[in-house]
């Protein structure tokens, strides 16, 4: 038994500590957000956070990440109720056939926690492991940007993102 | 006190010996030159060989304009603009100017150079060559961007010094004892190839240990292994197996370049055969030394004295670990890695690499953090990184494991703090 914290919530894996994080969050868990891509780490569609910072979900093995803090996607928001960086992502309408964007979206939340406002490089270099097969990385990095301007403002706000 | 005085007269005598020639260089290159297409290309590969480009381009800056920094125990020095701007670049130095730069490490205003450009080995570098790199750069597109300064707390007078105690300028001598090809080795990889930069450790005041020489070094805070007869590689290398290696980033038998050797085997990738081939003859005889020094090891009682190498003879000693880290080091090998590098997924079987049997688990490290990348736009060796997958403390218990299941070698000591520097040198995540 493996003790894995998903989005603040602790969940019992009966699983073979092997198992990749990503079939256990799909299978087990029912969380769809991550997606498979490649299997290697070389696209990024598997992208959660663990400790704050972006991983490869499908390279992942549950034995590492016992009581470590685990955010997937559903973990910003719901579709009723978007987080900010999701909903930067639907008003800069940056999916086309979005199969990327929870892993995008992802690898972006763990680069706003722990720097706010980042430049554009910064961004770039930060979001370079992520691909997508569509081209809408322009859409992307306006989406990154806009909401590091809504997350700063809602955190100054007092209202915290 | 007598020594005292005597240093100071040294250092007088030094400071009297290698002022720098007063004023600039005779006058500035011919203008409208045109240089021979060929003498162009020859350049060109040999810059490539030189590896100029690397050190003299910053990140995503234009080639050859310089304003990468180099950071050294002494400071941060930026590397020149070595394009032909007149103002900014080196467009205003004559063939004359340049080739003094190269065997005398002083620039066109007269000054010295600080010896992290590697003029003690391209004072080896015949004048042909030199022209032929000269005529290469002097026909790149000219950028003009200026060079940041350095902050380095050596003032430049200081390098007089330097150059008295380790500088010796002039060509190398051909060793008859060899043929063409070896030689030839030789003066690319003690020349212009400047290997021993990274691959020679170096004294307290950073000139490479003569004595040690190819003994292995660091390079950005990745280990550089030994190429001489103190060759961690686990399977000694052949000659045709380092031209491949140099050639492509890749052999199959040792595994990919990684860190700062990447950019050198880019750069080897465009140059003639002949060239990567000698640089290999030259290399492998270096190394070869190694069989007869295990030789004599093995014929010692294991780690005895008298044994040739102690590295080598110490694989036999008792190299446990504590066994909890060796259990979880076992454990997260068998799942986060055993797939890849042990399950016939092309992955290099990791006894046959060095970054297990090394002195140091700088490289181990840093692969596992940042994985490897092809350059952008390119084929080549891959790996994922595991930065944020593993923690400090099942990192450093996977690092430990895989000393000694594939190192077969004493554990190392400082894993921690080579995880805390390799975290620090790459904060952002940066992983290509």
């Amino acid at each position: 038994m493996i003790t894995l914290k998903v989005n603040d919530r602790a969940h019992e894996i009966d699983a073979d500590p092997k198992t990749p994080l990503l079939y256990v969050l799909r299978n087990e868990l029912g969380l769809n957000g991550a997606k498979f891509g490649c299997g290697l780490g070389q696209c990024g569609a598997c992208t959660v956070m663990v400790d704050g910072e972006a991983v490869f979900s499908c390279l992942t093995p549950i034995l590492l990440l016992q009581g470590r803090a685990i955010k997937t996607l559903e973990g910003l928001g719901t579709a009723q109720r978007p987080g900010p960086l999701q909903q930067a992502f639907i008003d800069e309408q940056a999916a086309q056939c979005g199969y990327c964007i929870a892993g995008m979206i992802m690898r972006a939340q763990a680069l706003l926690e722990r720097n706010p406002s980042p430049t554009d490089e910064e961004i770039r270099a930060h979001m370079n492991p992520a691909l997508c097969r569509c081209g809408t990385h322009l859409r992307i990095l306006r989406a990154v940007r806009r909401a590091s301007k809504t997350m700063q403002g809602a955190t100054q706000d007092g209202k915290k993102a | 006190m007598i020594g005292v005085l005597a240093a100071a007269v040294v250092i007088a005598f030094v400071l009297a010996r290698h002022a720098a020639p007063a004023g600039a260089a005779a006058s500035d290159p011919p203008p409208g030159a045109t240089y021979d297409p060929a003498l162009v290309n020859k350049g060109a590969w040999l810059s490539a060989i030189g590896n100029c480009s690397t050190c003299h381009t910053a990140d995503k800056g234009a080639t050859f304009a310089g304003g990468r920094p180099l950071s050294t125990p002494f400071g941060t020095l930026y590397a020149t603009n070595i394009t032909p701007d007149p103002d900014t670049g080196i467009g205003r130095w004559s063939p004359s100017d340049f080739l003094r730069a190269m065997h005398q490490g002083i620039d066109k205003e007269g000054q010295n150079l600080y010896p992290a450009f590697p003029y003690d080995h391209f004072t080896h570098v015949a004048d042909d060559d030199v022209d032929a790199l000269y005529a290469f750069l002097m026909t790149r597109d000219p950028v003009r961007m200026q060079t940041p300064a350095n902050r380095i707390m050596v003032p430049r007078a200081a390098i007089s010094v330097w150059k008295a105690l380790y500088f010796k300028p002039g060509p190398l001598a051909p060793d008859a004892a060899h043929d063409a090809s070896w030689n030839r080795g030789r003066y690319l990889v003690d020349g212009l190839g400047h290997c021993g930069a990274c691959h020679t450790p170096r004294n307290a005041l950073g000139a490479e240990k003569e004595r040690e020489d190819l003994a292995g070094g660091t390079a950005d805070g990745w280990r550089a292994p030994a190429l001489n007869e103190s060759s961690p590689a686990p399977l000694l290398w052949t000659v045709e197996q380092i031209a491949t290696y140099l050639r492509a980033g890749f052999d199959a038998a040792h595994g990919t370049a990684a860190g700062a050797m990447a950019p050198v085997a880019h750069n080897l990738s465009t140059v003639p055969e002949s060239e990567a081939n000698a640089i290999a003859v030259y290399i492998a005889s270096r190394m070869a030394a190694r069989g007869e020094a295990r030789a004599t090891a093995a014929g010692n009682a294991a780690g005895g004295p008298g044994a040739a190498d102690p590295e080598l003879s110490a694989r036999g000693e008792d190299s446990s670990i504590d066994p909890r880290q060796a259990n979880d080091g076992d454990a997260i090998y068998r799942s986060a890695c055993a797939g890849c590098h042990d399950g016939g997924r092309r992955g290099i079987a990791l006894d046959h690499s060095t970054s297990t049997t090394d002195t140091s688990p700088a490289n181990l490290i840093r692969v596992t953090l940042d994985g490897i990348h092809p350059r952008e736009g390119e084929h080549g060796g891959m790996m994922p990184a595991f930065r944020g997958a593993l923690d400090d403390t099942q990192l450093v218990s996977l690092v430990a494991f895989l000393r000694t299941r594939f190192g077969h070698a004493p554990a190392w000591q400082d894993v921690g703090s080579e995880v805390a520097k390799a975290k620090r040198a790459n904060e952002d995540g940066k992983s290509s």
